[in-house]
């Protein structure tokens, strides 16, 4: 059972902790293989057949082959591990930013350029709990 | 001797390198960012640098989920510029200092940083880029490379007190070492940023500022902040802040800024680059 961290109450944010590479260990390494040019190329010819080759959850399969980025973070992926994906298919880091930020990419991009995310009103759940 | 002549600090974004790599330095979006290095290029030529001890992060490259050393060393003759997913970057082979590699490893473990030693590794963006941003496109890269790899991916990383303390042992290291070296300390990474969860794309601005301010005049005053306010205050990524520590770690209590650039944004990343004439 997970512990408390005092990490969990900043919003938007699932860091990355031992208990959570446990939890993802194999879908960050199903990532991984996807450095190997042939195992893009099997990964490609049949997704599902892939993955079933990698001792997943169910969850952690569903959710590769719905790209749902926020879901594989939560179940334990690592954005660098995820990069891999993504990069294999042909996306970049703010394409995905901009995906898990629920913003168009237009957007998302607009925002960085006028500075970014500010931390004002992005620091504590408690700042979020109006927001849906 | 050898002689620590200063320290650097630079960002390593991937997208850096694609812009470099791709001919797109003089775009309209990317032109900011490169106009910070025109200055250090410069400079660079002039330093006759022999040796760089690059503090990086690998970014689930060379070592995945398999292996996560804190602190790992390189002590090979070379190291190949990896293969991230698209192919190694077109830039050259990294040459490392063995000799001085290995007079480091004994020194720090003695000193007692249980690091990791490696020989045989390649090396990704979180190494090239910063080469590529302070030495451009050459055909061989005029200096030797020891890298530094520091875990920053799974948490905790090391904290920001310890990256200090091993900068401190890495110039008493060097400091002892009998060839005349000419050798900087190059701390990459950062600043704020965040690229996952509904926060991606926090920038702190503030924050970056003043932790410039103070990794020149009052370095000390950094090493207590907690992984906690790196998280909340630069973003989940920008904890790699911790390795600027061990650049100024490695530096005298005295050093005089030569150059300080900050820009926003670097895809998703405020960039921030330093350098620190060690010779006050």
């Amino acid at each position: 059972m997970r512990q408390p961290q005092p990490y969990d109450d900043i919003p938007g944010t699932t860091v990355f902790d031992a208990e959570r590479a446990r939890q993802g260990y194999h879908l960050n390494q199903f990532c991984m293989s996807l450095m190997n040019a042939g195992n893009r190329a099997a990964f490609k010819a049949s997704e599902a057949k892939y993955l079933q080759g990698w001792p997943m959850t169910e969850a952690q399969r569903h959710a590769v082959l719905a790209r749902d980025w926020n879901g594989m973070i939560a179940l334990g992926g690592n954005i660098y591990f995820l990069s891999k994906l993504f990069s294999s298919d042909g996306k970049s880091f703010q394409h995905v930013a901009a995906i898990m930020t629920g913003s168009s990419q237009e957007a998302y991009a607009q925002m960085m350029l006028e500075g970014g995310r500010s931390p004002d009103g992005n620091r504590s759940l408690a700042e979020w709990k109006d927001r849906g | 001797m050898a002689e620590l002549i200063s320290g650097l600090t630079t960002s390593h974004v991937p997208a850096i390198g694609a812009a470099i790599d791709l001919g797109k330095t003089q775009d309209p979006y990317w032109q900011p960012v490169f106009s910070g290095f025109e200055f250090t290029k410069q400079w660079i030529g002039g330093q006759k640098v022999d040796v760089v001890i690059l503090v990086y992060n690998d970014h689930a490259t060379a070592f995945s989920l398999e292996l996560i050393p804190t602190f790992a060393l390189g002590c090979a003759a070379e190291f190949q510029p990896a293969d991230e997913g698209w192919g190694p970057r077109p830039v050259p082979v990294v040459k490392g200092h063995p000799e001085l590699a290995a007079h480091l490893a004994q020194s720090l473990i003695l000193d007692e940083f249980d690091l990791t030693i490696v020989n045989r590794m390649d090396v990704d963006h979180g190494l090239t880029v910063p080469l590529s941003l302070v030495y451009g496109q050459p055909a061989a890269w005029p200096c030797k490379v020891i890298p530094l790899a520091v875990n920053v991916i799974q948490y905790p990383p090391p904290t920001a007190r310890r990256c200090y303390q091993l900068g401190k042992a890495i110039g008493r290291a060097v400091a002892s070492y009998p060839e005349p070296l000419r050798v900087m300390v190059w701390g990459t990474g950062g600043m704020s940023h965040q690229l996952q969860g509904r926060r991606a794309g926090l920038i702190n601005q503030a924050f970056d500022n003043r932790f410039f301010d103070l990794l020149v005049s009052d370095p000390e005053a950094l090493t207590s902040i907690t992984p906690l306010e790196f998280l909340r205050e630069s973003g989940s990524e920008g904890i790699e802040l911790v390795m600027w520590l061990i650049m100024r770690g490695a530096l005298n209590a005295r050093v005089r800024q030569v150059h300080r650039f900050y820009h926003v944004p670097a895809s998703n990343t405020a960039l921030g680059h330093l350098i620190l004439d060690n010779r006050a």
